[in-house]
């Protein structure tokens, strides 16, 4: 630890904000998430459970509403106390709302579907450390008014069940030969069971993002005064700069 | 939006504050967990009980009824043992039948597999001394090989009616025994777990098991 601070001194000590609270519409706060900042697919957050759970659709959903669950309770809560939580104690109170709900949705989801909840195992506990939950917190609950932080949790969670499902999708069709447990190619079809273990998660993400990045790239080509992708999640977004 | 810069001077926090906001936020949260797992806790208990008493059905042939037997001083007793935890106790499930003869013991065992801990329980015939079916409870095995353990219905259909102790011999290789099982083509681990679990209980349980069943203890045994 021999450097003279965190990366972020300079731009504290000369009252620049560390984050810039961009003004936005209350539509730009909803649709962010979905597609255009996609928490997997876009920002890669969450590749725990987008790698580990998405081995049938099922799971995935379920993984999906759980996290898009405790995203919304998070950030309604985080909102509503941003004003009662010191700066000091706020990421180990963040934490704290964000473990809370991952308990009650994983009480909830054992008392509901006992079998989704065994087949996804450890990962409804490690919700609590999905970056991008924290992220969002951080990054928008804590500086927004709960209407806004609503939007935009629900906005990133549905991105992430989109995400998921677009995972589970593939691997469950190709991996099992089914979708969301209805057999789709027939008994001629010899599943390839990589795609349900854990390689068929990188694989497909790995192909899943080349596909992204392809379908940017063009769209760059055809428009270029286009933003390029990836856009950063803190980047200001050209006209709408307060 | 005051609370915007986080990381520029400001007036300091007394410690009192930052201590207490912890404390209540930790008391709130603790509340509402403990509402949330007073709805679910009964509702959890019935799932593993209806579980439990579908595998049972299962491994035992359809018993009409099934008593718990606990292990305790070397011996199966129909009472629990006063000042024992239920949880905590070995037990076994006898199955009866509608004119009240018992159909089996069903035994459950676990023992580490190929990824996690494997968990069965199977049903054990004690005149016959066979074995009359198995269900895997809890198992991650390595989908598409491992958990053939729990789906492939040939390997299934071994534990119906096998002779004791058990045996596993490579598909093809038996020489007809009477404890052969076939194991699962690339999940040689995952079956050997199964046939040991199935042997290593009724090493420990067998003499307890026939002990009851020449003279049942303690009450309304057949």
């Amino acid at each position: 630890m021999t450097s003279a601070g965190p990366p972020n001194a300079a731009a504290s000590s000369a009252g620049e904000p560390l984050l810039p609270v961009i003004e936005t519409t209350p539509g730009h706060d909803l649709l962010r998430g979905v597609w255009r900042e996609n928490p997997v697919l876009v920002q890669l957050l969450g590749l725990c459970p987008a790698l580990a759970v998405t081995n049938t659709v099922a799971n995935s959903l379920a993984m999906g509403l759980a996290t898009f669950f405790v995203l919304l309770g998070s950030s309604v809560l985080v909102s509503s106390l941003k004003r009662l939580i010191p700066a000091e104690v706020r990421i180990a109170a963040y934490i704290l709302i964000i473990a809370t709900f991952v308990t009650i949705a994983d009480m909830v989801l054992a008392a509901l579907v006992p079998a989704t909840h065994k087949a996804l195992g450890a990962f409804i506990a490690l919700i609590v450390v999905n970056c991008m939950i924290l992220g969002r917190q951080e990054a928008f609950a804590s500086k927004r008014p709960v209407g806004r932080a609503i939007l935009d949790a629900v906005g990133t969670g549905v991105g992430f069940l989109i995400a998921m499902v677009m995972m589970g999708s593939i691997r469950e069709l190709l991996g099992n030969g089914s979708w969301l447990g209805v057999p789709v190619f027939g008994q001629s079809f010899e599943p390839w069971i990589i795609m349900i273990l854990p390689p068929g998660g990188f694989f497909t993400l790995g192909f899943i993002l080349l596909g992204f990045g392809w379908w940017e790239g063009r769209k760059q080509k055809r428009r270029p005064g286009r933003r390029p992708w990836p856009h950063s999640v803190v980047e200001r977004p050209e006209g709408r700069v307060a | 939006m005051t609370d915007a810069n986080p990381g520029a001077t400001r007036p300091q926090v007394a410690s009192w504050r930052l201590i207490s906001t912890l404390a209540v936020a930790g008391a709130l949260a603790g509340l509402a967990i403990v509402f949330v797992h007073q709805w679910s806790e009964p509702r959890i208990q019935a799932h593993r009980a209806a579980a439990l008493r579908e595998a049972i059905q299962e491994v035992l042939g359809g018993p009409t009824s099934y008593r718990t037997l606990w292990v305790a001083d070397g011996r199966l007793t129909d009472v629990l043992p006063a000042g024992a935890d239920s949880t905590e106790i070995d037990r076994v499930y006898v199955g009866d039948d509608a004119s009240g003869a018992a159909l089996g013991f069903a035994i459950e065992g676990e023992r580490p597999g190929y990824q996690d801990v494997v968990g069965l329980i199977f049903g054990f015939d004690a005149g016959r001394g066979e074995v009359i079916g198995m269900k895997v409870l809890e198992s991650k095995e390595t989908p598409g090989l491992g958990d053939k353990i729990e789906k492939d219905s040939t390997f299934l259909a071994a534990f119906r009616g096998v002779g004791t102790p058990l045996l596993g011999v490579k598909p093809g290789a038996g020489r007809g025994e009477p404890g052969e099982v076939d194991m699962i083509t690339g999940a040689t681990i995952s079956s050997r777990t199964v046939i040991d679990i199935i042997n290593e209980r009724l090493e420990v349980l067998l003499p307890l098991i026939e002990a009851y069943a020449a003279a049942p203890t303690d009450g309304d045994g057949p």
